[in-house]
């Protein structure tokens, strides 16, 4: 049958549509233009304000920039996961890409965990978001970054539940891609945050 | 996906229960419906308020009838929370949440929102952010007074507002608000892309849905910021960093760019979708083509993009660098440009059409013609020079209600009129509505231009009262005069309430195309079932055809084919 006869109702409200890209597409990358804006502000924000004032260096200098790179690769490395699962999603090899979505999950865990021991340590050496304008920032926006991973590892492992009990192979596997561009946009942020925050 | 049913969803499913049809519902109707009474309902207090706020400054320090005492701190609360409550709460809901889900389905011939279950995650969002907003009013300290922009370091430090949850309470409710519409952002822009129906092409698209679709555009890439500055000043207040506290190394200017970097493009996000409304109406009740309908897509979409850069006109008497205020006068004084050609549009569409003054085109000419009150007055506001005078005193005040009443309010009032019949089934009554729209438009007027007077006069907004000021006491009486007329002005809405609720039960059928338009919501039953179009539609021409010479009828539905050859069936 002709696409032009395709009818798009409530009986498939996540029907692909008579246009060629998916709703589900074109739904997350608006959020992720959305995203990027809010991102974007806070990003910007820093950059003026420590242009304009002086003594951010020497706070910023009491980072752990070995612990930021660490987390940096494992993120990286969540992202390659992420891509791989996708990938073997579209040769429908089923407990590849359930092993890798568990990867995911799992390095998304390890960042938040080295995130978390990062945290501990700046607190009990006395930095507090309040310490400074620059551990505001890192503050506010490493932590509404952790907030978008723990956001995507609760995506990511609904995928990996679904993966395993089968009903990711019931016509839903071009949503894991929507899934990938979220986690990819998440390391993305992450990419612009650690060089501004960790080396500078 | 390959469906090839013409069998429509709803009427194949059994009747849901009580709860899914009406309350958690995910049909994009009932969802309008919802959004159109969370903003009815967040109008009345809205409209309590600039009560309060009104008799308070024509007669200060005196009881208000019905309501008593109205100290400093209550009247400072009150106004911020009559704009918080009408730009985020009545507008946004009316304009974007009840006219955009209603429209958007039905006009680009799809059976629902392309994502219904987020529309209905984003509504009951929205229901929250009002209960949370309007519990402010009753923890200790009151709501926020910080005014409706929150400008810091006001709106910063606890001490000195008093206002502790008042103020956490109203960030919080504006960041469950900015979620509910990002979430319907994304859902009306996946819609107006994907769902349309074979043949509707973009140039074919009602302008109103342009419109929605800008106003999308621009709000979704306009709140990021606002939505990070909304974070830091929550930090700043709870866990004490200092953003924007100056002492701290923060910048209280850094506020202000982040909030009008939203705030100014949501002017046009709750205008453009008003501007849809009137120019639909336009069309319809002068039996003409909409004149220039692609240089008014364009002058949207420019209007849009400037949007982006204007920002910094709010700002011209903060202490931001001087040498900043000259290119934003350039680009705000640009940005009336395409509005200019969009009004110009409307008014040569009116020019030599067969006009009928039923209630709906009633309110949009009342639109445009107090909106060019309220652009023009913009100029004098654009020009940093001027601005300097102007800058917060009640000209701000009146010249912003003579923007926002035009698009949200008459706008609204004439998409309510015009829709109503395809929303409930049944006309609303036309004494009634032309009783409603000769009071709104005399006392609307009668408020706000005593209000440029005492701008110009040099009244300060935000002040308590003017008792201390001995240069505004000759101008009293116009305080007077406004407040008497906001009184009618609120008193004027009973005839609407009335008729709306009278004619849900009581109004005359209207049938499929009451009005004898073009566009596909018409062409479906009234109220539209389950799933919208029996069979799918397929678009055929533009939305506009209107008078066509050689037709037998005046109006050619998107919908019929070509050649047209038989008479268009109308029932």
């Amino acid at each position: 049958m002709s696409s032009t006869a395709t009818v798009l109702t409530r009986n498939a409200p996540h029907s692909e549509g008579i246009r060629s890209i998916p709703i589900g597409k074109i739904g997350i990358w608006w959020l992720l233009a959305s995203e990027i804006m809010v991102f974007g502000g806070l990003i910007t924000s820093y950059v003026l304000l420590r242009i304009s004032h002086g003594g951010w260096a020497e706070q910023a200098a009491h980072v752990r920039w070995q612990l930021g790179t660490l987390n940096t690769a494992v993120l990286l490395t969540s992202s390659l996961t992420m891509a791989l699962a996708l990938s073997a999603s579209r040769q429908d090899r089923r407990r590849r890409t359930a092993t890798f979505l568990l990867l995911t999950v799992l390095l998304g865990v390890a960042f938040l965990g080295i995130k978390a021991f990062e945290y501990t340590g700046e607190l009990r050496e006395g930095f507090t978001p309040a310490s400074g304008l620059f551990w505001s920032f890192y503050y506010g926006m490493t932590g509404l970054h952790a907030l978008h991973v723990t956001a995507g590892i609760v995506v990511n492992l609904t995928f990996f539940v679904m993966a395993v009990r089968g009903d990711l192979w019931d016509g839903k596997q071009a949503r894991l891609e929507y899934a990938g561009l979220y986690w990819h946009f998440v390391d993305v942020v992450w990419i612009f945050l650690f060089p501004l925050l960790y080396l500078s | 996906m390959e469906t090839t049913s013409t069998a429509i969803a709803g009427s194949t499913h059994a009747t849901p229960g009580f709860w899914r049809q009406y309350v958690f519902s995910t049909d994009h109707k009932t969802i309008a419906k919802q959004y159109l009474g969370i903003s009815a309902f967040m109008a009345l207090v809205g409209g309590l308020l600039s009560y309060l706020i009104r008799s308070q400054l024509a007669w200060p320090e005196k009881p208000v009838a019905g309501w008593g005492f109205v100290g400093p701190d209550s009247y400072n609360a009150f106004v911020t929370m009559h704009g918080t409550i009408m730009v985020f709460f009545v507008a946004m809901p009316l304009l974007l949440g009840a006219m955009g889900n209603f429209l958007i389905p039905l006009m680009v011939g799809a059976g629902d929102m392309a994502f219904p279950r987020l529309n209905r995650l984003s509504v009951w969002t929205l229901f929250v952010a009002s209960l949370v907003l309007l519990s402010s009013f009753f923890v200790s300290g009151g709501a926020s007074p910080a005014g409706w922009t929150g400008y810091v370091p006001l709106s910063d430090v606890p001490k000195y507002t008093g206002a502790y949850w008042g103020i956490n309470l109203w960030l919080i409710a504006l960041a469950l608000e900015f979620a509910s519409f990002l979430m319907g952002g994304v859902n009306f822009l996946t819609t107006a892309i994907n769902m349309r129906a074979p043949g509707m092409t973009f140039w074919r698209l009602p302008l109103i849905i342009w419109m929605q679709v800008t106003a999308s555009v621009i709000f979704l890439l306009s709140v990021g910021p606002l939505i990070g500055g909304a974070i830091m000043l929550f930090l700043d207040r709870t866990l004490h960093t200092g953003f924007f506290v100056p002492g701290k190394g923060g910048d209280p200017l850094l506020w202000e760019h982040l909030f009008w970097f939203f705030g100014h493009p949501e002017v046009y996000v709750v205008a453009l979708p008003g501007f849809g409304a009137m120019l639909e109406i336009f069309s319809v009740f002068s039996r003409e083509p909409i004149f220039g309908y692609r240089t008014i897509v364009y002058s949207t979409i420019a209007a849009g993009v400037l949007s982006f850069v204007v920002w910094a006109h709010h700002m011209f008497v903060s202490g931001m660098d001087p040498r900043l205020a000259a290119p934003f006068s350039v680009t705000t004084i640009l940005i009336s440009v395409p509005f200019a050609i969009i009004v110009f549009a409307m008014i040569a569409t009116l020019w030599g059409g067969s006009i009928s003054f039923e209630v709906p085109m009633l309110f949009a000419l009342g639109g445009l013609a107090t909106f060019i009150v309220g652009g023009v007055t913009g100029i004098f506001l654009g020009s940093e020079a001027a601005d300097i005078y102007f800058h917060g005193t009640y000209f701000v005040v009146a010249h912003f209600h003579y923007t926002l009443f035009p698009t949200v309010i008459f706008g609204g009032f004439a998409a309510i009129y015009y829709w109503y019949p395809k929303m409930f089934g049944r006309m609303m009554n036309d004494a009634l509505g032309k009783v409603h729209f000769w009071l709104t438009m005399i006392f609307f007027n009668a408020v706000f231009i005593p209000l440029f007077l005492l701008g110009i006069g040099g009244a300060p907004r935000r002040v308590y009262t003017f008792e201390a000021y001995n240069f505004l006491r000759p101008l009293q009486p116009l305080n007077v005069i406004a407040t008497y007329a906001a009184v009618a002005l609120l008193l004027a809405q009973l005839p609407f309430l009335v008729n709306f609720v009278w004619s849900l039960a009581r109004g005359k059928a209207a049938g499929r195309n009451p009005w004898r338009a073009n566009t596909l919501e018409w062409t479906t039953d009234s109220p539209p079932p389950h799933g919208n179009f029996t069979t799918q539609p397929i678009v055929y021409r533009d939305p506009y055809e209107y008078s066509v010479p050689g037709e037998t009828h005046d109006w050619l539905p998107q919908n019929q084919a070509e050649p047209p050859a038989v008479a268009v069936a109308a029932d």
